[in-house]
């Protein structure tokens, strides 16, 4: 009985000490992040660090899922694509302002979610995949063929318009802003989604789904929900895009881009809040980089994906909060 | 009605009727009648591959049964599904540690604690609001001797700690009735004496059905004991009774005994 007293008063200086290095250290460099955030438009090429931010916004929403929800989507593309060919067609078509387009882009993206979302969660593991890839390749040869999205052309020439009816999108830098500014929110949502008591369940499920039904959780309705919030957020990222690149495409919507944003999460550290983005923000670079050469990306990619997989499994944000570094800084 | 011997006679809160499972021919349950009553502690022995675990999937949902109904707390629970017997109160552990290994041991218990306490779809409100949880969550820590290790990840628990975890969890819930594999296998000494201790406390306000191999725990704390073999029930009663059984002899011992 003494012994239990003593401990219980020993437990809350423990918790007490134990966060706060880590909530300095991690207050920093968002700070640092965000200040890079503002910089990076008049050191770098903007349309550059729009893609991006794009990028890494749908890696992010896939990590929503994977990371911290367990489940390997193979069909996230049907929603980054999906939502730009519904931002750009509202936009271009009906002349609809960005922030309407792009509302409607992350509405397609939440309906396309909640259907392939229904049906997928039925299966586990590498049949939840499968689904999901089938389903995709469906949307994609919907997306050949329906009038609206111009098959093999895409939807060319997308107005970026006048957000609020007072920001003209034209201008680079607000339109930079607009994205960094989506950029944020979108992360910042997904951190909290992560960090909510909905978040705690999710982790629950990842970690012992059978535990999680026997303690009374309908875990189906817990997966659904988290997929159908990953959809919304590569929705936005995707009718992003739309706007910055002024055109929406097959491309998008392909099956390549699935595996795409996979490779970016595992890279960049799955389960980790920056890893997502890193491993965009080196994918994207490295295409940018090798596309004026001859030598075909997909073979560097191919050999980056082998390397990370044999020697940082977790990625390189993960594996930098495991090392030396970051377990001084307390990242881990 | 106002009889006292009326109401002390413990009522029927889980029962199966004819309940059978077959697994593409194979037969592994076969007209099992149970009736677990509330505050009595019942046993369920036999000996490796008797269908007890078949019989604990079947009873808590997670196998759909083959033949039989199922009755819990006067409603018919045959067609339901597991998550929705667990909120009707109808909890189990399992024969594999189940804890949440990469939360810590207050997160673990807490994760129980946030379905009745309505604080599991908020997706918009921060972990912080969960910490209204951490008193209820404590009390259960600190009776379960598991309060010098409330930030342990529960991976990092010794076997036999993981195994009070998992009762701590499981309790949590305040279940009417608590069904549990093996609790003690692959604990220590002391350890066995302290889950006794706990399995006691808790069947007085609840029913307690569990699997175990340790007979000497069931003599020591169980009121009712049933035997099953091969899938069918071979005896019952209480542990005197079913342990002078000769066919419960034979089965546990061999034809010789």
């Amino acid at each position: 009985m003494a012994d239990q007293s003593r401990t219980a008063d020993m437990t809350p200086t423990a918790a007490a000490d134990a966060p706060a290095p880590r909530r300095g250290v991690t207050m920093l460099l968002v700070v640092i992040g965000l200040v890079l955030l503002i910089a990076a438009p008049f050191y770098l090429y903007p349309v550059f660090v729009m893609t991006l931010l794009c990028f890494g916004l749908f890696a992010a929403a896939f990590n929503l899922l994977l990371g911290y929800t367990g489940l390997l989507s193979f069909g996230h593309a049907t929603f980054f694509g999906g939502s730009a060919y519904f931002t750009a067609h509202a936009a271009k078509e009906w002349g609809w302002p960005p922030e309407f387009a792009l509302i409607l882009g992350v509405l397609g993206a939440i309906g396309l979610g909640l259907v392939m979302g229904a049906i997928a969660i039925r299966r586990q593991g590498i049949y939840f995949a499968m689904i999901t890839l089938a389903l995709s390749q469906m949307f994609f040869f919907a997306c050949l063929q329906m009038p609206f999205t111009h098959g093999e052309d895409g939807i060319q020439s997308v107005p970026r318009g006048v957000l609020f009816g007072l920001i003209d999108l034209d201008q680079p830098l607000n339109m930079y802003f607009f994205v960094a500014a989506m950029f944020v929110f979108g992360l910042a949502a997904i951190w909290r989604i992560v960090n909510s008591p909905f978040g705690m369940i999710l982790k629950a499920i990842r970690e012992n789904e059978q535990r999680a039904v026997s303690l009374g959780y309908s875990v189906a309705q817990y997966k659904l929900a988290a997929f159908v919030m990953s959809a919304a957020f590569a929705g936005l990222a995707g009718g992003l895009k739309a706007l910055v690149m002024e055109f929406a495409t097959l491309t998008d919507v392909t099956w390549q881009m699935s595996g795409e944003v996979i490779l970016m999460t595992l890279l960049g550290g799955i389960g980790t809040m920056a890893g997502p983005v890193v491993g965009a923000g080196v994918i994207i670079a490295l295409q940018n980089r090798l596309a004026t050469s001859d030598f075909p990306v997909t073979i560097i990619t191919g050999l980056v994906f082998m390397v990370c997989v044999m020697l940082f499994r977790r990625g390189i944000i993960g594996e930098l909060m495991e090392s030396r570094l970051g377990r001084m800084l307390g990242l881990r | 009605m106002s009889d006292p011997v009326q109401t002390t006679e413990p009522r029927v809160v889980l029962s199966a009727r004819g309940l059978g499972k077959d697994f593409s021919g194979f037969t592994a349950v076969n007209n099992v009648n149970l009736d677990v009553h509330h505050a009595r502690i019942h046993a369920l022995i036999g000996p490796n591959g008797a269908g007890k675990t078949t019989v604990f999937n079947l009873l808590t949902k997670f196998l759909p049964p083959t033949r039989g109904r199922i009755t819990l707390l006067g409603t018919d629970i045959t067609k339901m599904s597991p998550d929705v017997v667990a909120r009707m109160g109808l909890v189990r552990s399992f024969q594999i540690s189940a804890v949440f290994p990469h939360l810590t041991v207050l997160e673990n218990v807490r994760v129980a604690l946030q379905r009745p306490a309505e604080l599991h779809i908020q997706f918009w409100r921060p972990m912080k609001s969960l910490e209204v949880l951490n008193g209820r969550a404590e009390v259960l820590l600190n009776d379960l001797g598991l309060m010098e290790y409330r930030d342990t990840r529960a991976a990092d628990l010794s076997y036999g700690r993981k195994r009070v975890l998992e009762i701590a969890t499981t309790l949590a819930l305040d279940p009417e009735v608590l069904l549990l594999d093996e609790p003690m296998a692959g604990m220590g000494h002391e350890d066995v004496h302290m889950v006794s201790d706990i399995i006691r406390e808790v069947a007085q306000h609840r029913a307690v059905l569990m699997v175990e191999h340790n007979l000497s725990v069931v003599a020591d704390i169980c009121h009712h004991v049933t035997v099953l073999q091969r899938g069918e029930i071979l005896a019952e009663g209480d542990y005197e009774t079913v342990a002078s059984d000769p066919r419960v002899r034979t089965a546990y011992m061999g034809s010789d005994a």
